[in-house]
């Protein structure tokens, strides 16, 4: 040894920095790189794996892709990656659908709302928090008023809805419905009174044991049996409907999770100030239960999210099915990669972004929380 | 409702004594066939501290939670401030508001701060302005000695600090009777004292109160009366003096001599 350890009188030793080699960039990478002679072997595995897969890639995707051509032969003409000139060819039907193209800005025009009417719902410390909420709370009427038309606008069919705007339009309404919907359905199956307990269960136990597919169908077909002869009920706000209800019943499965980690205590400290039901409930109780639940239901959210796509086989035209239409086209055939890879771009946006946001908020959650 | 409360306050209480507070007459309850608490009888004066011992699973948290409806009894009577306890719940919230409850662990709401734990109860039960609520709330806050921690949240104070803020919480509500359900139990020995100095002052303030406690201490400096139960019987009730040097019962006897023997 040779530095001599000093000895300092009890109580007086001073904080010292780590030694060499225990911090630092170096620290880093011993411990999360090459730890064990395994992690070495794998840290080395996965540096050549992305070697061989990452260049490739970037080939098609970017430096041996086309922007601009007129068909897929002129494509190939150019270089031989990937064909955006179809994508651009295709894109306004694939955002769209078959809205007129008149009216499209009113689709635009819906979707920045609903931007801004996310931005007080989201963020609690926004200016002009309370008059935003307001907004959001009518957004879904003006959004209605929107993109269907009437008064003063012209009129436009659910059946012209299509592409990501389907998508967006059934996913959000989906998430936006299903939350409240499923908290009823949660609440009522912890309820005392016994048939609010047993129509929430059997609500919620029939939706989870049925393939969203089945009810789709039901929508599309089986539901105008039950109805008077000579309803029109439009299809989309079939789908609308079982849609949200079998969102519902999961996130109601989500949320009882969340509730039955809330100690006992908390209810009992609840009802001894004299908090009603409803109050110690929106105070107290689902605060904490959804915190928990954040995770779970950002899953099922998500799970939505890209569930919209089935309404592709009862014969609504989302993305999806605008996309796999679009290969049928001779001028642009077999670009199907092209296709796929743009709608999975488009969904994995949309669902890494709640993802982001769930950690965003169980994080500012936390705060203060733990010790 | 203030109105039709004051109406029933006074025809029950000119029935009984002004002066007793809480009132339990031949009081029974059951766990299923399991025969819990047994003909309970007991008088509590306007402004006296009671404390209640016994062996654990005796029944004493249980007849307390019984007098704010956190349990349920199955036969005789519960009269809280001229209020008769029944399945009405306009009853039992009217007797919530005006007796508060201090818990073994505490159950502050984690996701508040300590001042929003304590302006809670009166701004949603006592429809009191924010302002108000905060200003009585600090108010509290300083007479249980912790005033600077009104931002933090629980999980970020001791036990100790904790179960100040329970009582401070509690307190908020302008109760007429104070529940403390083994307030101590949870606690690390030093922090035993600074709960216990808390409710000695609360005592001086001439707050009726009834106490679970192990705090044989507590009981000879604070109590008027000692109540021993065991097997979900009062056995004994006694002034304190007496209760400990002249206990009549040999469970008494066994019991005291256990907890006081080291």
């Amino acid at each position: 040894m040779s530095e001599v350890a000093q000895t300092y009188p009890p109580g007086q030793h001073p904080d010292m920095p780590p030694p060499a080699g225990q911090r630092g960039l170096m620290l880093w990478l011993r411990t999360n790189l090459f730890s064990s002679w395994v992690n070495t072997l794998m840290t080395v595995v996965a540096v050549y794996l992305l070697y061989k897969i990452v260049p490739p890639i970037l080939d098609w995707a970017v430096l041996d892709a086309v922007m601009n051509a007129a068909n897929r032969n002129e494509c190939r003409e150019i270089a031989q990656g990937a064909c955006w000139a179809f994508i651009k060819d295709r894109f306004s039907i694939l955002v769209y659908g078959f809205y007129p193209s008149d009216e499209r800005w009113r689709v635009n025009m819906a979707f920045i709302l609903l931007c801004l009417a996310l931005v007080p719902v989201l963020f609690d410390n926004v200016p002009f928090r309370k008059p935003g909420m307001i907004f959001s709370a009518a957004y879904p009427f003006i959004a209605g008023w929107l993109l269907l038309g009437g008064l003063g606008l012209t009129p436009v069919g659910t059946d012209e809805f299509g592409g990501m705007m389907l998508n967006t339009v059934v996913g959000v309404t989906g998430i936006a419905f299903s939350l409240p919907l499923g908290i009823l359905l949660a609440l009522g199956r912890q309820s005392h009174l016994p048939i609010v307990k047993s129509c929430s269960v059997c609500f919620i136990e029939f939706i989870r044991g049925v393939p969203l597919i089945t009810l789709l169908f039901v929508a599309s077909t089986m539901l105008n049996y039950f109805l008077p002869p000579g309803t029109t009920f439009d299809l989309l706000l079939r789908v609308l409907i079982m849609v949200t209800l079998f969102a519902s019943g999961y996130i109601a499965e989500v949320v009882r999770g969340g509730l039955q980690a809330i100690p006992k205590g908390q209810y009992e400290a609840a009802d001894s100030m004299g908090l009603k039901y409803w109050q110690s409930m929106r105070l107290i109780v689902l605060p904490q239960a959804l915190k928990i639940s954040i995770p779970g239901i950002v899953n099922t959210f998500i799970g939505l999210f890209k569930d919209t796509t089935l309404v592709l086989i009862i014969g609504l035209l989302d993305v999806l099915g605008i996309g796999k239409s679009s290969l049928a086209d001779a001028q642009w055939n077999g670009l199907s990669n092209e296709i796929y890879v743009s709608i999975a771009i488009f969904f994995f946006i949309a669902c890494f972004g709640m993802s982001r946001y769930s950690i965003y908020l169980e994080n500012k959650l936390d705060k203060g929380y733990k010790r | 409702m203030g109105e039709v409360n004051a109406e029933t306050k006074t025809s029950v209480a000119s029935a009984a004594s002004k002066e007793d507070l809480i009132e339990i007459i031949g009081m029974h309850k059951w766990y299923g066939d399991f025969h819990v608490l047994k003909d309970i009888n007991l008088r509590v004066k306007r402004g006296e501290r009671i404390v209640i011992c016994g062996p654990s699973g005796s029944g004493k948290s249980t007849m307390i939670r019984c007098i704010n409806r956190l349990e349920e009894h199955q036969k005789g009577q519960i009269i809280v401030d001229g209020i008769e306890l029944t399945n009405d719940l306009k009853q039992i919230d009217a007797i919530r508001r005006e007796v508060g409850m201090v818990f073994q662990h505490f159950n502050l709401f984690p996701h508040l701060t300590v001042l929003e734990n304590c302006t809670l109860g009166p701004i949603w039960v006592r429809q009191t302005p924010k302002a108000e609520a905060e200003e009585a709330a600090m108010n509290y806050l300083s007479k249980v000695k912790i005033p600077e921690q009104a931002k933090k949240y629980p999980g970020q104070l001791s036990g100790g600090q904790q179960q100040r803020v329970a009582i401070a919480r509690s307190l908020c509500m302008n109760p007429r009777i104070m529940l403390f359900d083994e307030p101590t139990s949870a606690l690390d020995p030093e922090m035993i004292k600074e709960v216990l100095d808390t409710m000695v002052e609360l005592a001086e303030t001439g707050m009726t109160m009834l106490c679970v406690t192990h705090e044989m201490g507590f009981a000879r400096t604070v109590a008027d009366r000692v109540i021993f139960m065991d097997g979900g019987e009062i056995i004994e009730e006694n002034e304190p003096e007496e209760f400990f040097n002249n206990p009549q019962h040999e469970r008494t006897k066994l019991f005291l001599s256990q907890i006081l023997g080291h």
